[in-house]
């Protein structure tokens, strides 16, 4: 009864997957889906060879320091950066006094300890980034109704996150005249610039990096072409979505190392055990 | 359960004597995983995965009690206590990654343990109910690690609360009122994320539970093993420790190796990127997926791109939508009455030629529902999980039953003993026999 019962279930999804097939392969072959446009123009992230990739991968303290001032410089006109506190700038080599100096730069929002009124005061090492806009409204009213994302975590918040980031920035081109060729309704709309490494292809932001020489580098440094800009704010971006990168390598090779080890033990007293028995 | 064989507890220290007469729990642990429990010496690696299972969630339910110590559900607050956990708690980060990592490792495991119950005939009697309580336990963990997913009110969780907690409209009439009542409201928000972490806490312990009860239902008749053959006698068995602790030993060792390596190495590989975005109502993601260990499932539900009608009329009977919600509840459910639907007596796919060869295809066709289920909903994924979905229930449903019945199997080994002597023979093994004569019990295999 059960494999009865158990075979006509069978018969009926099968069949009405099979069914569903057919269906979907005539629609296929009789009308093929049209290729899109960014299916066509969208474009994967050039790789980057970071210092901070593989398994021994660690942060390149400069860069950061270079990147953390391509963003204060350029970026934090409008993107925020709410989850970093001040404090934890010391990761980029910064001492108590820069980082104390860096805050103070920057009004965060507080109460009034006199009137009780909101206000703001200089930042503490304690406050986190302030935000740029006070709210999601006034971000839209500023931006064209594009709010500039947060980007505390935007290196992780897309597949290959660094490289996506760098490829966008600096992959800023002219509408490609075969574009239009192939698919004359997709203009650029007013306002809005054509990146072939963003999903849609049409971007809200106006290239932000735009001619070398545009953030200012100390002594020492690369010569900040609108590529080394792009680089040191990328790389800088994943230190702020992923602080703990380097405390989780040199911790993953310490754990290995000891898991090595007792695995290995813990299969020498098994053949040890089972020396006496076939199995 | 015990063989007249098995060995029985005798304390010796006088304090362990006091505490086994008041409690008897060191004889209970003795007999359940101790000295006391015989079984089948031949297993392969593959019986590792049970043991696996079950470190996998004590490490989840370790990390996870710890993070809950930080987590705050709240949708107001929920997505930045997560990266406060991320940045300010000591080892949060580890604590974090582990706790995520360690779920797809629970199902990878799990999901090997599965398998080895397919291929190994597990669910046959006499183990039908470790099998159904098998089954019980996939269902609660996929709960928990749905609800689970949502608690970082990031964008997938949000929208795969969404859309999960949808499938329930398509259920007629009652359907919305459902789908309400789960969320708590009329879409996923404050309240539903309250629910969902109370559930998340609350449902690891029930499979803890469960697990007991299908520990128990294991020892009644005693471990499966390779061959598919019963235990005919105390040659066949070897005391569970130290025999099988010394193997799951090593087996932990290397389960702790992939893990570490996901953890320290790759932690977001598993993970979707738009989880790293705070849940946003107003924006739908381009294209919604669950974590990868539902693919195959979420495979299934979308192949159904058909409403079941009568012919001419366009009178329709189940919209395609509900078709898909059947079947994919259908295909964990099917597998509470595989026992009754497999009637071939033989247990081990070993000796059963065309079960093998049918067996390597549902591999390979789960593997592309899990495929199809994680690429977007466009073709050529819908059709071609189209074809695996109809294999994977005319697999189980039609040929199952068919192999039963036409299958002539290889003849089995006389015992199990037999099997693993044959074998460490046929690896011209031969001259370590006369070390193990001590092993051999005078009993009449021979």
């Amino acid at each position: 009864m059960v494999r009865f019962l158990g075979g006509l279930v069978g018969l009926f999804f099968s069949g009405m997957l099979l069914l569903s097939f057919l269906w979907g392969a005539v629609a296929y072959v009789s009308a093929p889906p049209a290729k899109t446009v960014e299916s066509a123009f969208h474009e994967h992230p050039k790789k980057v060879s970071w210092s901070f990739n593989g398994p021994l991968g660690h942060y390149d303290k400069a860069q950061l320091q270079r990147g953390f001032q391509v963003y204060s410089e350029v970026c934090s006109a409008c993107h925020s950066l709410k989850q970093v506190a001040f404090r934890s700038l010391s990761d980029l080599g910064y001492s108590e006094a820069e980082i104390k100096a860096i805050a103070k730069a920057r009004q965060v929002p507080d109460v009034d300890p006199k009137t009780g009124e909101m206000s703001t005061r200089p930042g503490l090492p304690a406050d986190h980034f302030p935000l740029v806009y006070p709210n999601d409204v006034a971000a839209r009213a500023a931006n064209n109704n594009a709010p500039p994302p947060d980007l505390s975590l935007r290196a992780k918040a897309r597949h290959d996150g660094p490289n996506s980031i760098h490829s966008l920035l600096t992959g800023y081109t002219p509408h490609p005249a075969e574009l239009l060729k192939k698919f004359p309704d997709a203009k650029t709309p007013e306002g809005l610039h054509y990146n072939p490494y963003f999903a849609n292809l049409n971007l809200a932001m106006a290239p932000p990096l735009t001619a070398e020489g545009q953030v200012t580098y100390g002594e020492g440094q690369p010569k900040p072409t609108v590529d080394q800009m792009a680089q040191d704010v990328s790389a800088f971006l994943m230190w702020a979505a992923e602080p703990k990168l380097e405390a989780r390598k040199s911790t993953g090779v310490a754990v290995l190392f000891f898991l090595i080890i007792a695995t290995v033990l813990a299969y020498m007293s098994y053949q040890n055990i089972w020396s006496t028995k076939e199995h | 359960m015990s063989f007249p064989w098995a060995e029985h507890y005798t304390p010796k220290h006088p304090l362990m004597k006091w505490v086994d007469e008041k409690l008897p729990l060191p004889r209970f642990v003795y007999n359940a995983v101790g000295g006391g429990y015989e079984v089948p010496r031949n297993l392969n690696y593959f019986w590792n995965f049970g043991v696996l299972a079950g470190m996998a969630l004590t490490v989840q339910l370790i990390t996870g009690i710890i993070l809950a110590m930080h987590y705050a559900a709240n949708a107001g607050v929920a997505f930045d206590s997560v990266e406060h956990i991320m940045r300010d708690v000591n080892s949060g980060w580890m604590l974090r990654y582990a706790h995520a990592n360690g779920a797809s490792l629970f199902f990878i495991v799990v999901y090997i343990h599965i398998f080895r119950g397919l291929f190994y005939g597990s669910y046959k009697a006499p183990r039908e109910m470790v099998w159904l309580l098998g089954v019980v336990i996939f269902l609660l963990m996929m709960a928990t690690a749905f609800m689970g997913y949502v608690l970082p009110w990031g964008q997938m969780s949000f929208w795969g609360a969404q859309v999960i907690t949808g499938l329930f409209e398509a259920i007629p009439v009652v359907g919305t009122p459902i789908k309400t009542w789960l969320l708590g409201g009329f879409a996923p928000g404050n309240a539903s994320l309250n629910r969902f972490f109370s559930l998340h806490y609350l449902l690891p312990f029930v499979i803890a539970g469960v697990i007991i009860l299908h520990i128990w239902a294991l020892h009644i008749p005693g471990s499966s093993n390779p061959t598919g053959v019963e235990v005919k006698g105390p040659q066949d068995t070897v005391p569970f420790h130290p025999y099988y602790t010394a193997k799951d030993g090593f087996g932990v060792g290397v389960f702790a190796i992939v893990f570490a390596l996901l953890v320290f190495f790759g932690p977001n590989l598993l993970g979707h990127p738009d989880n790293y975005i705070a849940a946003n109502p107003m924006s739908t993601p381009a294209h919604i997926v669950p974590e990868w260990y539902f693919w195959p499932f979420y495979a299934i539900l979308r192949a159904f791109t058909m409403d079941l009608t009568i012919p001419f009329t366009g009178i329709v009977l189940i919209p395609a939508k509900l078709l898909g919600v059947l079947a994919m509840f259908a295909s964990i459910l099917l597998l509470l009455v595989l026992p009754w639907i497999d009637t071939s007596p033989v247990r081990s796919g070993t000796y059963r030629p065309l079960f093998k060869k049918f067996f390597a295809l549902l591999v390979v066709d789960v593997f592309v529902l899990g495929y199809c289920g994680g690429a977007p909903a466009e073709e050529p994924y819908v059709m071609i999980s189209q074809i695996a979905a109809a294999y994977y229930f005319a697999h189980f449903l039609i040929i199952l039953p068919i192999i039963a019945s036409i299958e002539r199997p290889l003849p089995l080994p006389g015992s199990i003993t037999e099997a693993v002597l044959a074998k460490s023979k046929h690896k011209g093994e031969g001259e370590a026999l006369p070390g193990m004569g001590s092993d051999l019990q005078p009993t009449g295999h021979a």
